[in-house]
C-alpha cells in the first residue's frame, strides 16, 4: 500500500515538474477533500472560506433525477478570472464529486455526470483569486445512485 | 485514438467545445457484487487536457462521477488542426489517454 502511494507521487510529482510553467495546476489529488464525509470537512480540506452566493454562476441540473447513477450538471461561471469550479454534493457519503481547475484559455464552464445517493443539494464553488462564489440547486433523486 | 476514450473538440465562432466520453467503471468501493463481496475501488481521480502540449484543465474527480464519466468544456484561441490530448489516472494507477485534432463545424 505505502509503495502504491509512493509510486503514485512520484508519478504525480513528475508529471508537475513536466508541466512547471502552468500555472494553479495541483496535479495531486487532493486526499483529505475527497475522503470527507462532511461538506464543511470536505470545503475546508479545499481551503474554501467566506463564500459568497452569486447570480453570475449558473447551474443547469434536472430538478427530479430518475437515477441518481447519472445526474447532468452543467455549470457556468461569468465571474472574472475563474480559476476552478468545485461540484458538491451535501447528501452524498462523500460530498465533494469534483474539483475543475482551468489554465489560461479555459472557460469557466463545464458538464459533467455525477452520482447522487438521495435528494440534495448541489452546490458548486468558483474560485477566483482568493474568493469563493457559489450557486446551488436542490436535485430530487428518485432512485439512489451510489450503490 | 485510444478505446478508452472518445473525444470531439469542434470550433464554434471562437469557442472550441471540447467532448470527451472515458470507459472506465468508476467503482465506489461501497458496492457489493452478487456474492456479498465489497467491490474494489476502482475510480479516475485526475484528468489532464493539453492544448498543443500546454496544459488548459486539470479535473480533479472523487467516486461520485459518473460511471463512463463525461466532461464538456470550452477553449478560446484554438486553431482548426490544434492537437487536443487528454490522459486520465486512476486510485489504482491505470492510466488512459485519447488525442484530437480540432475541426471545425
Amino acid at each position: 500500500m505505502m509503495q502504491r502511494r509512493k509510486f503514485i507521487k512520484a508519478l504525480f510529482a513528475a508529471s508537475a515538474l513536466a508541466l512547471l510553467p502552468f500555472r494553479t495546476f495541483a496535479a495531486m489529488w487532493n486526499t483529505s477533500a475527497f475522503q470527507a464525509t462532511k461538506l464543511q470537512e470536505a470545503m475546508a480540506a479545499l481551503q474554501i472560506t467566506n463564500i459568497s452566493p452569486s447570480n453570475d454562476i449558473q447551474m443547469v441540473a434536472p430538478d427530479k433525477a430518475e437515477n441518481g447513477a447519472v445526474v447532468q450538471i452543467e455549470v457556468t461561471s461569468r465571474i472574472s478570472n475563474t480559476e476552478s469550479i468545485a461540484i458538491f454534493v451535501e447528501n452524498n457519503p462523500t460530498a465533494l464529486i469534483a474539483n475543475f481547475l482551468f489554465g489560461e484559455g479555459a472557460d469557466g464552464f463545464v458538464v459533467t455526470r455525477i452520482k447522487m445517493a438521495e435528494t440534495s443539494d448541489v452546490l458548486a464553488v468558483i474560485k477566483s483569486g482568493n474568493r469563493y462564489f457559489s450557486a446551488k440547486k436542490r436535485v430530487e433523486v428518485l432512485e439512489n445512485g451510489c450503490g | 485514438m485510444a478505446e478508452n476514450m472518445r473525444m470531439r473538440a469542434q470550433l464554434k465562432g471562437e469557442v472550441t467545445e471540447v467532448k470527451v466520453l472515458m470507459t472506465h467503471p468508476m467503482e465506489t468501493g461501497r458496492r457489493k457484487n452478487d456474492f456479498g463481496d465489497l467491490i474494489p475501488a476502482s475510480f479516475i481521480q485526475l484528468v489532464s487536457a493539453t492544448l498543443n502540449g500546454k496544459q488548459v484543465l486539470e479535473a480533479q474527480w472523487g467516486t461520485g462521477i459518473s460511471k463512463n464519466p463525461y466532461l464538456t468544456f470550452h477553449l478560446r484561441g484554438a486553431k482548426v488542426g490544434d492537437v487536443l490530448r487528454v490522459n486520465w489516472t486512476d486510485n489504482q494507477g491505470k492510466t488512459g489517454q485519447g488525442e484530437i485534432a480540432v475541426t471545425s463545424v
